[in-house]
């Protein structure tokens, strides 16, 4: 099908992009890489009536080291980011976790800002990102603002950006030496959206295990965090008898419903599958 | 409203005024006249519409012509011609990569994205690359079989050039 006519406007800046964003209010909506947003359109559930196009603002993509973090553009496109040696280096869990995302023409052109601002629930991005304690830069007719992941990602298509404001950069803190992690996800075929996906961080000191952080997407709970499962780790030894308690716990906590990928019972199996796995390869890469 | 576009597409120039949601599968198949590329999903599923954006695949139908101003566009016509086949559309004519042909284009252009990275994948990596495109008719096998043959062509072509 064919989209809405629309306006097209090409921001040079993010200064600019913002502008426009101000003076068209919220019969306007930016377009970095397309391909969540053409969809969309395509389908007409979304009608734009101006498109502020971000996709060649020079520096939006660049990926760099701050204080302690990788500091991702948020126009960097999916392929770069996951290719990024400063990515695999220093925040491993999210080059991973990449490797699930779309397929290989899809990740050229969508971009890591975009992935985060459409915020599908099954996606994998906004997961690790929130297991990794990111911060997202908003730039506003304000000025900027910085928001935590765990604050960013609110219900299905739903975020904390305000309708003036654009995502500018994402810092992603680096993951600790001997730190063990793990993503697992299934889905209908590579690269599709996941039907359930895990993320794990844990460390392993005098046999047990510390500083956890567990998180699925597909388990039909509120926060992608799952505090209870977390709880059931933290501190516990790190023995195959704590991990298969803590994914009865996930089970337990969850409440996926039946859709056209998947009936609910089988999403639960793949919860304590999953979790299994991402929790015994955590343990297996965390050094004790 | 209309607005002017131009296009570079496999190095010739294409200029026209189209509306700003005119995608740029449909400049390229009813404005440029290049109907080598096709549609089939016009939501990103199908792949059949895959060509080359700076020299990187990009499914055409999520893209605006606008949006690809000043940018190198590449489709199924720059790789060979009827009489002199490019080693890929050997491969596909030799190994039956194809039936219909309704996913041809978009395979070709993976293919060719694929081996500038890996000039010799294995098929575990060729079944990856071509994982995003539907065919509807051979069963995919064929056409891994053809871009392994396709890299049998260029090796032979690189040795006879060698001797
Ligand atoms: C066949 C197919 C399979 C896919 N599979 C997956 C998958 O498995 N997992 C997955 O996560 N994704 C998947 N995607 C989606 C893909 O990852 C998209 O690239 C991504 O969701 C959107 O990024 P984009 O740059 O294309 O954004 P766009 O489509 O351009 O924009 C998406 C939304 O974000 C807003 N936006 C974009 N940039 C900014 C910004 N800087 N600040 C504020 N708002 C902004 C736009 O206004 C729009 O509302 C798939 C897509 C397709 C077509
Ligand atoms: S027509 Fe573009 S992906 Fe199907
Ligand atoms: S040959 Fe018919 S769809 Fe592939």
């Amino acid at each position: 099908m064919k989209p809405s006519p629309f306006e097209y406007v090409r921001a040079t800046s993010v200064a600019d992009a913002v502008k426009a964003l101000a003076a068209h209010g919220d019969r306007a909506k930016l377009l970095a890489g397309g391909q969540s947003l053409i969809p969309m359109m395509n389908f007409r559930m979304v009608a734009p009536e101006v498109l502020i196009d971000i996709g060649n603002i020079p520096g939006l993509d660049e990926i760099t080291i701050g204080d302690g973090s990788v500091q991702i553009g948020a126009g960097a496109r999916h392929n770069v980011v996951m290719a990024s040696d400063v990515v695999r280096q220093h925040c491993p869990l999210l080059a991973d976790a990449y490797s699930h995302v779309a397929h290989f023409t899809i990740r050229n052109r969508g971009t890591i800002g975009g992935n985060i601002c459409h915020h599908d629930p099954a996606s994998e991005v906004p997961l690790v990102l929130t297991l990794l304690g990111a911060s997202l830069v908003l730039a506003g007719p304000k000025g900027n603002r910085t928001v935590p992941a765990d604050t960013f990602f609110l219900g299905m298509m739903e975020t904390a950006i305000a309708e003036d404001e654009m995502l500018v950069r994402i810092d992603v803190p680096f993951q600790p030496a001997g730190e063990g992690w793990s993503f697992h996800e299934m889905s209908v075929r590579k690269g599709d959206y996941a039907i359930v996906c895990a993320a794990v961080r844990l460390t392993v000191k005098d046999g047990a295990f510390h500083d956890v952080r567990v998180g699925f997407n597909g388990a039909g709970t509120e926060t992608k965090r799952m505090a209870g499962v977390e709880q059931a780790l933290e501190g516990k030894p790190a023995t195959d008898a704590t991990i298969a308690a803590a994914v009865k716990v996930a089970v337990d906590l969850s409440d996926p419903s039946d859709d056209v990928q998947a009936d609910a019972a089988y999403k639960r199996d793949l919860l304590s599958a999953l979790g299994r796995r991402a929790l015994e390869q955590a343990r297996a890469r965390a050094s004790n | 409203m209309k607005t002017s576009v131009s296009l570079k597409i496999n190095g010739k120039s294409y200029q026209d005024d189209v509306e700003p949601r005119t995608l740029l599968s449909d400049f390229i198949r009813h404005h440029a006249g290049l109907k080598g590329t096709h549609v089939g999903c016009e939501h990103g599923v199908c792949g059949a519409c895959t060509v080359m954006i700076d020299g990187k695949t990009a499914r055409s139908c999520l893209a605006f012509a606008v949006q690809c101003q000043d940018h190198d566009i590449t489709t199924v016509e720059s790789l060979g011609t009827q009489e002199e086949l490019s080693p890929l559309q050997q491969g596909f004519w030799e190994k039956h990569g194809l039936q219909c042909g309704y996913c041809t284009s978009g395979m070709l252009m993976l293919a060719t994205e694929l081996l500038e990275h890996n000039p010799t994948p294995t098929r575990d990596e060729i079944r990856e690359a071509i994982s995003g495109n539907l065919c509807r008719c051979t069963g995919y096998q064929t056409i891994i079989d053809s871009i392994a043959r396709a890299v049998e062509i260029k090796a032979g072509t690189a040795l006879e050039a060698a001797e």
